[in-house]
């Protein structure tokens, strides 16, 4: 191994991929681009949405009672619902949203209150709508308090204490360290959102540095000088794990700047927001964060070396992106899984690629640190980074692949 | 110098089974020689030069290129060759001067020599006006001559050329024939492949006449034009390869 020549190919790499606009926007623009735009983006919209839908007086269908005006002059008076008549097509209305819900009372309902008897009242709405469900919300709340003050008023009337009926109260409390409520609920996004970038990253540079050249004809032009194919592979490898590492913490810097505008933008809107927002938020453990990055490092090499394998088979650039695309839905499935509740880390799993690493980010950002399980993670994904390398190197050897016609 | 003898090389194809590239060629070329190979398309010229360039490995055979082996000292062979074929591009986002510094270096010359170097052969080749420009932005003429310049960096005791003016204009052409030519003088072994008839005539001092990849025939013009009757090239050519596949 020639580290001078590794090193010349790698900065003439470098330099050519500097100066590629296609590598650099794939790289380093749309990741950090990206992220803040879809932050804000995403975050506006729903915000505006949220607060159009929340400012809305819904419309309501009243169903019966007839025979029951205490409820419903209740009812009307509510200011923020607007109650009509419920007509035949009330259904069909909902549906097409011009009515938010409906509520239906039986006509006797006041009589049956008067009475004792327990009365059944019905809520209809669109499922999954959001105006739908703020309606029925309303509804909900409406007639809870309706039904509290009146059990308050029959509990005085036969001189009973409201703790007559309510004997003892409810009330739950977190013990969870911020950290590791974090871990869980967004843990494992953050590894998720790491593979697909250090993934990503890597593509464009893996597919150019192989089935680009040959396109080109620049890959013969190389292959005829001294430099050995070890020293070679190994020097467009370190630009393709470059490429890749570059992206990660591109995403990561745009990641982070995203969530200190967003923290300074609620605060500038409304202290008061931003505090209730900081008591829900669920915060990371920083130095787990940067361990995450420290875990990605062997399979950023991984992808690097499989990519530059698979690009090498193809003729042309063309060809290699039908290869290399179906890969990236393989490298998001056992991400994903990490998300999925009840999915813990063993010592099996710790050997799945992708999979493992998503598993142990989302303990190292709630702040736990389970060292065997680390070292087992960062040994085997050091190894088939290395299996990697070396079936790429056995490839740069293949006469059949490098010339194929 | 290059010496071959008995090379083979043969490529195994799932549709088209066994295919013989290269079948038993033997021949030799002195230092301050060009030695011509000439062949139609696919005659298995361009399979010869990579087996002496060690990009493939021969099936069977053996070469030798400025006295090491093409089988068991590849990078030797690779430092000690200066190969141009019309399938090695140059990187179009480098500069000539970056493309010449960087073959310079995998060749293990030091800053100084590929700064000397690069002037030398800029004023050879002409190329001071596009040596600091983008070679993506060049006229075919000007790849070319950073072709050579990338080839000849390392001034390397064997030349392999591989149809050079594929593509060029008469002027650029005569000047790529002219450099040759100077190369031969200045002592180099050059291995010289086309199908330009006028261009052997010019340039080759030995003729190997390749057919299906086998070389059929093989001697300096004189000694040709004697065997087969004629002084003009492209008749030689013809008669050399209509008697093998008459034999065939």
């Amino acid at each position: 191994m020639n580290w001078r020549n590794i090193f010349t190919v790698y900065l003439k790499e470098l330099r050519d991929t500097v100066r590629d606009r296609r590598t650099l926007l794939s790289t380093l623009v749309l990741p950090t681009v990206l992220m803040p735009c879809l932050v804000f983006s995403a975050g506006t919209v729903a915000s505006r949405i949220i607060h159009k839908a929340s400012a809305e007086i819904p419309t309501v269908a009243l169903i019966g009672a007839k025979a029951s005006p205490a409820v419903r002059t209740a009812l009307e008076a509510n200011p923020r619902l607007r109650l009509v008549a419920a007509t035949d097509d009330w259904r069909t209305r909902i549906a097409d949203k011009k009515l938010r819900a409906a509520v239906e009372i039986p006509d006797d309902f006041d009589a049956a209150l008067e009475r004792g008897t327990p009365a059944l009242v019905k809520f209809y709405n669109y499922e999954s709508e959001l105006r739908s469900g703020l309606a029925v919300s309303e509804l909900r709340r409406f007639f809870t308090d309706y039904r509290d003050k009146l059990v308050a008023a029959r509990l005085r009337e036969r001189g009973l204490s409201p703790a007559f009926v309510r004997p003892f109260e409810l009330r739950s409390q977190n013990v969870a360290p911020p950290e590791k409520v974090g871990g869980n609920s967004i843990g494992g996004l953050i590894p998720y959102l790491f593979i697909i970038f250090c993934f990503v990253g890597a593509i464009y540079p893996a597919i150019d540095l192989t089935a680009g050249e040959k396109e080109r004809g620049t890959l013969e032009t190389i292959l005829c000088s001294p430099v050995g194919r070890t020293d070679l592979v190994l020097g467009k490898f370190l630009m393709v794990l470059t490429a890749s590492l570059a992206t990660v913490l591109c995403s990561l810097a745009s990641m982070g700047i995203s969530l200190l505008l967003g923290g300074s933008l609620l605060l500038k809107n409304g202290a008061a927001v931003a505090g209730a927002m900081a008591g829900a938020m669920p915060t990371l453990d920083p130095l787990g964060v940067l361990a995450v990055v420290a875990m990605v490092l062997p399979f950023a090499m991984l992808f690097s070396a499989l990519l530059m394998t698979i690009a090498l088979f193809a003729k042309s650039i063309k060809e290699a992106q039908t290869y290399v695309t179906p890969l990236v839905v393989l490298v998001i499935l056992p991400a994903m899984m990490a998300l999925l509740p009840g999915v813990e880390l063993n010592t099996k799993l710790a050997l799945v690629p992708i999979l493992n690493l998503s598993l142990v980010s989302k303990e190292l950002v709630s702040g736990v640190w389970h060292w065997p399980h680390l070292a087992l993670i960062f040994g085997s994904s050091c190894l088939y980074a290395a299996a990697a390398l070396a079936l790429c190197v056995r490839m740069f050897n293949r006469e059949d692949v490098l010339f194929r016609a | 110098m290059i010496a071959v003898r008995g090379l083979t090389k043969i490529f195994r194809d799932k549709k088209r089974g066994e295919i013989r590239a290269v079948d038993d060629v033997s021949f030799t070329c002195p230092a301050g020689r060009i030695y011509g190979l000439l062949g139609a398309n696919g005659a298995g010229k361009t399979t010869t030069l990579r087996l002496l360039a060690t990009l493939l490995q021969p099936t069977a055979g053996e070469a030798s290129v400025a006295d090491c082996d093409v089988r068991t000292q590849p990078e030797q062979v690779r430092s000690r060759i200066g190969f141009l074929a019309t399938s090695t591009a140059l990187y179009g986002r480098l500069t000539a001067r970056e493309t010449i510094a960087y073959f310079g270096r995998l060749n293990g010359l030091s800053d100084e020599r590929i700064a000397a170097r690069t002037r030398e052969l800029a004023d050879e080749l002409d190329m001071h006006e596009f040596l600091d420009r983008r070679v993506e932005k060049f006229s075919t003429g000007m790849k070319q001559k950073t072709s050579i310049a990338r080839t000849l960096v390392h001034d390397p005791a064997v030349l392999v050329f591989d149809e050079p003016t594929l593509g060029l204009d008469v002027m650029a052409a005569r000047a790529i024939v002219r450099f040759v030519r100077d190369c031969r003088d200045r002592g180099k072994t050059v291995l010289y492949s086309t199908h330009v008839m006028s261009e052997v005539e010019k340039l080759c001092d030995t003729i190997g006449i390749i057919h299906c990849g086998r070389l059929v025939a093989e001697g300096t013009q004189a000694e040709l034009a004697a065997r087969f009757g004629d002084t003009d090239m492209e008749e030689i050519f013809v008669r050399a390869v209509g008697a093998t596949e008459a034999n065939a």
